[in-house]
């Protein structure tokens, strides 16, 4: 017979809730999004045995950490909604509280509240390693009775106690019988016209209700319910923030009693413990930030220097496997999509793969030691200036590299506004896509001299790489003052004792981020590069027709070598296809800012990627005399004349302000990807392609006109 | 200029915690701000509870105390809403 329950993981953070978690579930979990919020969800599949034989199919679900049953982000309200709502279709049959076993009196306040909610609870009491060694003595047996629920005693980073706990899963439970607090003497009238009225399983369970009446229009309870529990609200003049200090208050007291009863433990001073002397240093005025700088530019060179390699044979793969489908099928449409549209699209997707493993091994490893908190705690003083978190310079320095992992990593970041910021400006930090725009235009205009020592050119892309962090800074800024959050910011944050990374954790975090790139933002990439392609390859009616056909002639087919003709078709293609017409149509509105139709075309093309510039710009400039056929785009841009000044294109004032329009426009259909799926709503990537876009624009016709 | 009420009866003072300097300690007395008391509260910073500053940010701010065991950081601002009974 097999038997199915729905277990729920709870705890605080840094309780070590997601090592019993991955030492339960292994590989076998999925990460998905909790409806209308940007809060994973993380479920995971055990089978187990009971002593009968019988099969025990768990499914786990490991909820965000929390100090406390109030929610106070819509992280926290996840465990609130699961726990307290036994409508909830997450409900749980069986909930798992990690506590922290060195930490153990603001653990167990959680844990109180889970054994008032009357579901049942198994208590694992975590990182038994550390208690052992500041020599914390529990009487487990009493504690459990005094609780009332069974006690695991773990260390699950080195899976200690895992067989206990899988046995102490497949025993028959129960409820708690006992109160830890007597919860009703507080609002005796409420309590009990809760209880009546919806189907809730305790007095506590219905108190919290009363306390979060705004959250229980997400129960499945009906209206006249909900104004019945209002009604009485009101009439005892239940204060919630009054009744929830009563409880706590409460809590602490029994907690209290019971550490003075259960647990002995000899004086622990913090200034002695490990952590605080690795803090003396890592938090130190020169080395704390020396260190970090260190850090950063490790991450830096990981992203920017080490995943070149990978990405190339990613390249290189993808360029053989394209090599082989164009040679294998008829030429034509089919092959056109395929090679073009589809293979072109996933290799722009699987190309981040490096860049998101690496980065993503960094930031777990940072978070999973404790550095991260300390990061915020050297850096808020600073960052707090511009509405962003400490913890935002990793994405900032990350988005040197690449937007799409930075933005996937601001997840470290609890605080929504802080973290809707950093998503909203990490993208103008000048990314690897755009040093090969920079340097093709910096080449084209800026000579290659000296100026005491310094070459010039190598000046002019240093200034575009600090204009890109200044104006991240300054959007921030400026978004700080309009984005409104009824959330309240609160820095107030536990700096967790130091640990040693466990690299499977690592592992499977790392694997999970890549998964959701590739699934989630794939598609939306894909799709988007299969249009591009189309634009970019079809034209209006028969006109692709009549350009082969005007090459075919004997004019052409006599003078000129059959690459050269290929070129001119594809130039002259490229020049009457939609996106060619697009570049036409948008030239009125490029002018002031020094650009004609043939950049047109490359704008838009860029929006696959900034890089695709280049590329572009080589395909149009392919037509000309046969003398031009031997020469590099860059010399090729360089002898474009100016049909209305007769002199050179792209003159100073053109190359300033076409690289200021790729330092601030949102041109990367990636990174729109991962914002929709990182924020779960279309408006913010919306508002970022325009407030960034019109940035460009009005930072290139200032710098064209003034320059020109 | 330190906001100072001397409670004579006890013979303690109170302060706000923003005002401790490195090393210096006491009991949380009371609080002033309710919404963040009750972030606090359920972190263990319970009145009658002994904390410590342990460190101050490089930057002047934030600063970490350290409270029913454990290390714990907040914002100047907030530590303003804390009161200290100290000796």
């Amino acid at each position: 017979m097999t038997k199915k329950i729905k277990i729920a993981l709870v705890g605080n953070p840094n309780s070590g809730k997601s090592s019993v978690f991955n030492a339960l579930t292994g590989l076998n979990q999925k990460v998905a999004n909790f409806p209308g919020v940007t809060v994973e969800k993380k479920i995971g599949y055990t089978s187990l045995r009971d002593k009968f034989g019988n099969t025990v199919d768990a499914e786990i679900i490991d909820l965000p950490g929390t100090y406390s049953l109030y929610p106070k982000s819509p992280e926290e309200r996840i465990p609130f909604q699961l726990l307290c709502d036994p409508q909830n279709e997450a409900h749980p049959d069986l909930t798992i509280v990690v506590a922290d076993g060195a930490n153990l009196k603001r653990n167990l306040f959680l844990c109180s509240q889970l054994v008032d909610l009357k579901i049942p609870v198994i208590l694992v009491i975590n990182m038994m390693d550390i208690v052992r060694f500041k020599k914390i003595n529990i009487n487990f047996e009493k504690l459990s009775e005094r609780l009332g629920v069974p006690i695991v005693a773990m260390n699950a980073r080195k899976l200690e106690g895992l067989k206990e706990l899988k046995l102490a899963i497949v025993q028959p439970f129960n409820p708690p019988v006992n109160d830890f607090i007597d919860i009703r003497v507080f609002a005796p009238e409420v309590v009990d016209t809760i209880r009546q009225t919806v189907n809730v399983k305790s007095n506590y369970n219905a108190f919290l209700v009363a306390n979060n009446l705004d959250l229980i229009s997400n129960f499945e309870i009906p209206e006249f319910k909900k104004e019945k529990i209002r009604a009485v609200c009101a009439q005892y003049e239940f204060n919630g923030q009054q009744m929830q200090a009563k409880e706590t208050l409460e809590r602490y007291r029994v907690i209290s009693t019971i550490m003075q009863e259960f647990i002995s433990s000899p004086e622990n001073p913090i200034q002695k413990s490990p952590s605080f002397r690795i803090d003396n240093i890592l938090t130190h005025r020169f080395w704390g930030y020396f260190i970090f700088l260190a850090v950063l530019f490790l991450v830096f060179q990981a992203i920017f220097a080490w995943a070149i390699y990978p990405m190339d044979l990613i390249d290189s793969a993808f360029a053989w496997l394209s090599e082989q489908v164009q040679s294998s099928l008829p030429p034509g449409l089919i092959n056109d999509l395929l090679v073009d549209g589809i293979l072109a699209g996933l290799n722009g997707i699987v190309v981040f793969v490096p860049q998101i493993a690496l980065l993503f091994f960094f930031v777990a490893v940072l978070e999973d030691t404790g550095y991260m908190s300390r990061v915020s705690f050297l850096m808020d003083q600073l960052m707090r200036k511009f509405g962003l978190n400490g913890k935002s310079l990793i994405p900032l320095m990350s988005g040197v590299a690449c937007a799409v992992p930075a933005i996937m990593s601001t997840r470290t970041i609890s605080n929504w506004k802080e973290r809707l910021i950093t998503i909203m400006v990490t993208p103008l930090m000048s990314c690897s896509a755009r040093l090969p725009v920079y340097t093709l235009l910096i080449a084209l205009i800026i000579p290659s001299d000296y100026i005491y020592g310094v070459n010039l050119q190598g000046l002019v892309l240093m200034l575009m790489y600090l204009i890109g962090f200044v104006a991240a800074l300054l959007a921030a800024w400026v978004m700080k003052h309009i984005i409104n959050s009824k959330e309240k910011s609160y820095f107030v944050m536990e700096l967790p004792t130091y640990r040693i990374p466990r690299w499977s954790t690592i592992g499977i975090h790392i694997a999970e981020k890549v998964k959701v790139f590739l699934f989630e933002a794939g598609k939306v990439i894909v799709s988007v590069s299969i249009i591009l392609w189309f634009l970019s390859s079809f034209g209006p009616s028969d006109s692709f027709e009549r350009i082969e056909e005007k090459y075919m002639s004997e004019t052409y087919t006599r003078s000129m070598p059959k690459e050269e003709i290929d070129r001119q078709i594809q130039s002259e293609k490229l020049e009457n296809s939609y996106a060619g017409r697009l570049g036409h149509i948008i030239e009125p509105i490029i002018k002031p800012l020094g650009y004609d139709w043939k950049i047109g075309i490359a704008l838009i093309t860029s929006f696959a990627a900034r890089e695709v510039f280049v590329g572009t710009m080589s395909t149009i400039y392919s037509v000309g005399d046969e003398a031009s056929t031997k020469m590099t785009v860059k010399e090729k841009m360089r002898n474009e004349i100016d049909p209305e000044t007769g002199g050179p294109k792209y003159t100073f004032a053109v190359g300033i302000s076409l690289m200021l329009f790729y330092a601030f426009a949102m041109q990367c259909i990636s990174t729109v990807a991962i914002v929709f799926r990182e924020t779960r709503k279309i408006k913010y990537p919306l508002i970022q392609i325009l407030y960034m876009s019109g940035m460009a624009y009005i930072a290139s016709l200032i710098a064209y006109q003034l320059l020109k | 200029m330190f906001k100072m009420i001397l409670n004579k009866e006890m013979g303690t003072t109170i302060r706000l915690l923003s005002e401790l300097k490195k090393g210096q300690k006491g009991l949380i007395d009371s609080f002033t701000d309710y919404e963040l008391s009750l972030k606090l509260l359920e972190m263990g910073c319970i009145p009658g509870e002994m904390i410590e500053v342990i460190r101050i940010a490089p930057l002047g701010d934030p600063i970490a105390i350290s409270v029913a065991g454990y290390m714990l950081s907040l914002r100047k601002a907030e530590a303003a809403t804390v009161r200290i009974k100290t000796n």
